[in-house]
């Protein structure tokens, strides 16, 4: 494995058992990702891209198969070793935000760093950087019900940025914003590119998926698509002529 | 996450939800309270049990002497040298001689009267309190003097409670001179300490008949000492009589113990029934711990998503568990030690809690904090991070 790769996952299967019958989400996925790049992994839904976002963000496990973060095997870890991996290594940046709505910005911030056991004085210094980054070190001592959607996004963006990991793993990060506002993030999310983070974005919408450098298509399961936006844009665009002709 | 900062966490959950908070610790309050209550009104309740038959002499040794063809071989002055030879155990020794009679006085009377007859320091060793008049001196002793002090039984039914040193009283139609009147020091009814009739013990071994004193009572200082003195007054007999046939020597320790004993399960019993109502409370916690962490399924999966362990949501649910249960069973403490003073003061028992039964109930309240928050914070430290984190 080269130095520059980040993500690695080999023959990951994830298999679900719903009653006596067995649901494979993702049957044989094999991709790589680099230390830098920002990467749109995206699929209609059912197509897997959530079940892989979890064992990206070692959240969950492959029934068969390898993924390395790193390096590190991670596929074989459990419980506490994987908290460990979520905690170090990846900052996470949900849909709804998922900021605990009875702390203030400032402590959802710093969630990741108490977890971590990182002293007082540090914790708040490395906050206030990354409120900064995002825009809202004025709203440090604010409730998450006291900004807008936009901010609130921002601030969980603070959140991915603060314990400094190797991945920031976004899930569908403007899809409860108005366009202006999703804009912002994303703008936002692309200047944190620029600045060295590797990006691993999860969408279902194509006009999203366009803003990164890269696009992993998954479709029942298994990798139909992995190249640059553009190419991405093409084939798109000759489906749609193909079903319209 | 570092304890102080979950201890914070802790707090803030407990006071943003002051009603429910309050609930939940009510029902520990309850039966912390309750426990606190009967344990020392129990407690209470058994000192002065044990406090009245004290009066009644629990530490008082008796010996009766047969002697050998009615010689009873040991005068009054070998035992009060034998006091002396023993004062670091024995406050004194009473010559005992009674003999039963009518009491009279002009037209009123006491049938079946019991008349005592008592040495100079007597009415000090028992520490009974002189209304008026003097107590019976050693002079009154030495002539067989007939001179007496009555108790407040006599004087309310004799002399309708106006007796005077110096108005007279006849038992069994011998005339009696009043030297000392006893103020009352229980409730002047009949069958209490104040129907006394004390008269020198000389005087009375002569209405009873009796060429020599064959009964004594001994005053042991303490409680503790009843058993051992006991032995030694017995060594004592048997050195003169050589024969444990011609003696015998009782006390009251062992109805003490008796008692102590049975009020020690009586208590136990008791606490044992307010014990359920902590177990009662117990459940209330465990309960609104599972609606807790329920309704923070969405927390809990968001503070997993970040990097939080097993043990770190595992001990912020068990604290606060503890958290509420302590609290409510401090709260709980105060409430108990309040009402049972004040139940105490009514019944006139002293229920102050001893500091044991305080620590018992702040460990017990602590402890099922710590018990029945276990299982729901089992529950939300085994929760799986994707099922919390899409859960609403």
């Amino acid at each position: 494995m080269d130095k520059e790769t980040l993500i690695e996952l080999v023959d990951i299967c994830k298999i679900y058992h719903i009653g006596d019958t067995e649901v494979a989400a993702n049957n044989g996925i094999n991709l790589k990702i680099n230390h830098g790049e920002m990467v749109a992994i995206v699929g209609k839904s059912g197509s897997g891209k959530s079940t892989i976002m979890n064992i990206i963000g070692a959240l969950d496990i492959p029934t068969s198969g390898q993924y390395f973060l790193d390096g590190n095997d991670v596929s074989k870890l459990k419980g506490d070793a994987l908290a460990e991996i979520r905690n170090r290594m990846i900052g996470f940046i949900f849909q709804q935000y998922n900021l605990l709505p009875k702390q203030t910005v400032l402590d959802n911030v710093a969630l990741p760093l108490m977890y971590a056991r990182v002293g007082e004085k540090e914790r708040k210094t490395r906050c206030m950087e990354a409120l900064e980054k995002v825009g809202l070190a004025d709203k440090y001592k604010n409730l998450p019900t006291q900004l807008s959607g936009g901010q609130q996004q921002r601030a969980s963006i603070a959140r991915a940025l603060v314990g400094k990991p190797s991945l920031i793993l976004a899930d569908e990060p403007t899809g409860a914003l108005d366009s202006k506002t999703s804009r912002e993030v994303l703008d936002l999310l692309k200047k944190l590119h620029q600045e060295g983070n590797t990006i691993v974005l999860i969408t279902h919408d194509n006009s999203i998926a366009v803003e990164a450098e890269r696009i992993i298509k998954i479709s029942d399961g298994v990798v139909v698509f992995d190249g640059e936006a553009k190419e991405y844009k093409n084939e798109v665009m000759a489906n749609t002529e193909n079903r319209m002709g | 996450m570092k304890l102080w900062q979950t201890l914070k966490i802790v707090w803030a959950n407990i006071t943003g939800n002051r009603m429910r908070t309050f609930l939940t610790m009510l029902g520990m309050i309850i039966g912390v309270a309750s426990v606190i209550i009967l344990i020392s009104l129990m407690q209470g309740f058994a000192n002065s049990t044990i406090d009245s038959y004290t009066n009644m002499g629990i530490n008082n040794i008796t010996i009766s002497l047969k002697g050998r063809n009615g010689n009873v071989m040991l005068k009054e002055d070998d035992m009060y040298q034998y006091v002396k030879e023993h004062s670091s155990t024995l406050k004194g020794v009473s010559p005992n001689v009674t003999a039963s009679g009518n009491l009279t006085k002009k037209t009123s009377k006491i049938e079946n009267g019991t008349l005592t007859g008592i040495d100079e320091n007597y009415i000090q060793i028992m520490n009974k309190v002189m209304q008026s008049g003097h107590t019976i001196t050693y002079s009154d002793i030495s002539i067989r003097n007939k001179v007496c002090i009555i108790g407040s039984y006599i004087n309310n039914t004799l002399f309708k409670g106006a007796a005077k040193v110096g108005d007279t009283v006849r038992f069994n139609g011998e005339e009696f001179t009043i030297c000392g009147i006893l103020a009352q020091s229980s409730d002047s009814s009949e069958w209490s300490e104040d129907n006394c009739f004390y008269v020198p013990y000389t005087t009375a071994m002569r209405l009873a008949g009796t060429a020599n004193v064959t009964n004594y009572t001994f005053f042991a200082k303490s409680t503790d000492v009843v058993s051992t003195e006991t032995k030694e007054i017995q060594r004592f007999l048997f050195k003169t009589f050589h024969d444990s046939k011609l003696y015998n020597v009782s006390n009251m320790i062992d109805i003490l113990t008796e008692i102590q004993s049975q009020m020690g399960i009586l208590t136990s019993v008791i606490a044992g029934i307010a014990g359920i109502s902590l177990l009662v409370a117990g459940i209330g916690i465990m309960n609104i711990m599972l609606v807790s962490v329920s309704e923070r399924t969405r927390e809990i999966g968001i503070r997993k998503s970040l990097g939080a362990k097993h043990k770190d949501i595992m001990r912020q649910f068990v604290l606060e568990a503890a958290a509420t249960s302590t609290i409510g069973g401090i709260l709980g403490i105060l409430l108990g030690t309040l009402c049972a003073m004040k139940a105490g003061e009514l019944i006139k028992i002293n229920a102050f809690p001893s500091f044991n039964t305080v620590m018992l109930s702040f460990g017990i309240s602590a402890g099922i904090g710590i018990l029945f928050g276990y299982l729901p914070a089992r529950k939300a430290a085994k929760m799986n991070p994707i099922d919390a984190l899409r859960s609403e």
